[in-house]
């Protein structure tokens, strides 16, 4: 690893003055998962290291009317385990759980993975799925933006300079809605997934499908939300017929990257495979009555 | 560049000067002289270097000592207590725990802090912490075996048992 000068500033305003300082040659640094090991590879060489672990103010997982607040700084583990999300939103829980393994994710935040920009990662999809927005804080105060349109590019995300990742939003799930996080883990359990796929469904009294949301990961170089398979079932009723018509749209959405865990034709299919599963195992955990 | 960096290793306090980029597992290793602790595949999805820092299992190859400056650090070497070996080390050796040795400092503190979390673990609960700790040697069931009764073995002790 090249040697670097490390911060460890306690405050936000503290690291606003480190960026606006060092700006290229910084890279902030929140578990440090992902950044050590780049780092270690020589794919990063920063010169100047901003430690988040004594910014104490963003680890707290709340409550508010609009859905759970997030602090970027929360671990992994820490949201896994949090009562408030396992009622609340249960997709995030089940998400975080399917991470890596237990020691990561006690090192790991939510913020720092988000950052990383990583198209492999599970939470991406599941938060996505359920409409979920990034607070992004600067000197000159919030900027919030959709989850959905903070993937830009491949480990490149919207984040600014002198931003930083403050909250992570996550609207309340739509009422009688279902959902489902599927990762297809063929090699280990502790893998990145081959394809990942998330999905909420919530249908009409009737059964047809109210709304509909199908997002993938690993799938190319951002998380991809599958719009055109959402559309063809939006309205429509709920049958298998539909749900497998769908699914084959997922296709024209994905654009994967050939890797050891199987070529870009092997990974279409198979998002093609585990839309359809997601989004039947999501319709089936809606709750009855609704 | 150097810096100082105070850790609680094992209940010892040490303030260290040292290059920013020393990852823990060297800092342990060559900087205090801990050589339990093992560095294997440098990514951190092994689970050979485990340690506990303030009490949660981190894996040190991929953690800055920078980064834990004023953490409590537990070892392989810390857990044995009054010259006791901690039940998980001494269920180890009873029930096939290891063959070579070179991933056990880290299956046992991944052991101990599963058991601290969750003292009365299922089967499939060992394995989904567990499985995060690669042995190429056991096959798992004697760590699996290791563990069950190493919980057994505390829950009596402590009389929450059966």
């Amino acid at each position: 690893m090249i040697d670097f000068e490390y911060h460890a500033p306690t405050s936000l305003d503290q690291v606003f003055d480190l960026l606006d300082k060092y700006g290229d040659d910084s890279r902030v640094m929140a578990g440090g998962t992902a950044l050590v090991i780049q780092m270690k590879q020589r794919l990063s060489q920063p010169g100047h290291v901003i430690g988040m672990r004594r910014v104490g103010s963003l680890n707290a997982i709340e409550s508010t009317p609009e859905g759970l607040r997030i602090g970027a700084l929360c671990t992994q583990r820490q949201i896994e385990n949090s009562e408030l999300v396992g009622k609340e939103v249960p997709l995030v829980a089940d998400t975080f759980r399917k991470v890596a393994t237990p020691r990561i994710r006690n090192m790991a935040t939510i913020g720092g993975g988000l950052v990383n920009g990583d198209p492999n990662q599970d939470p991406p999809p599941s938060l996505i799925a359920l409409g979920a927005s990034a607070v992004m804080t600067s000197k000159s105060g919030d900027r919030v933006v959709l989850l959905e349109e903070f993937f830009i590019d491949y480990y490149e995300t919207d984040v600014q300079p002198g931003e930083i990742l403050t909250n992570v939003m996550v609207p309340h799930a739509p009422a009688g809605s279902g959902s489902v996080y599927l990762k297809f883990l063929p090699r280990t359990a502790d893998d990145y997934g081959t394809v990942n796929v998330a999905a909420v469904v919530s249908k009409e009294q009737d059964g047809t499908c109210k709304d509909v949301r199908i997002v993938l990961g690993a799938a190319g170089v951002t998380p991809i939300r599958a719009k055109d398979a959402e559309d063809a079932l939006r309205g429509k009723p709920l049958t298998d017929e539909n749900i497998r018509a769908a699914a084959v749209l997922v296709k024209d959405a994905v654009d994967p990257l050939e890797d050891f865990r199987g070529s870009a034709d092997y990974k279409t299919d198979m998002a093609e495979v585990f839309a359809r599963r997601a989004v039947e195992q999501a319709m089936a955990a809606i709750p009855a009555g609704s | 560049m150097n810096l100082k960096v105070r850790l609680k290793i094992n209940g010892a306090d040490h303030e260290l000067d040292i290059p920013a980029r020393r990852l823990l597992v060297d800092c342990i290793r060559y900087d205090i002289g801990l050589t339990g602790t093992k560095e294997s595949c440098s990514v951190g999805v092994c689970g050979a270097c485990a340690v506990l820092v303030d009490g949660e299992m981190y894996a040190s190859c991929i953690t800055l000592a920078a980064a834990v400056d004023g953490a409590e650090i537990t070892t392989i070497e810390g857990i044995a207590e009054n010259g006791n070996l901690h039940p998980v080390q001494q269920a180890f050796i009873d029930h096939g725990g290891f063959q070579c040795g070179i991933c056990t400092p880290g299956q046992v503190i991944a052991a101990k802090s599963l058991l601290e979390e969750n003292p009365t673990p299922t089967e499939d609960e060992i394995k989904e912490y567990m499985m995060g700790n690669l042995c190429r040697c056991t096959g798992y069931y004697g760590i699996l075996n290791s563990i069950a009764a190493a919980a057994e073995t505390i829950n009596k002790a402590s009389g929450s048992g059966e």
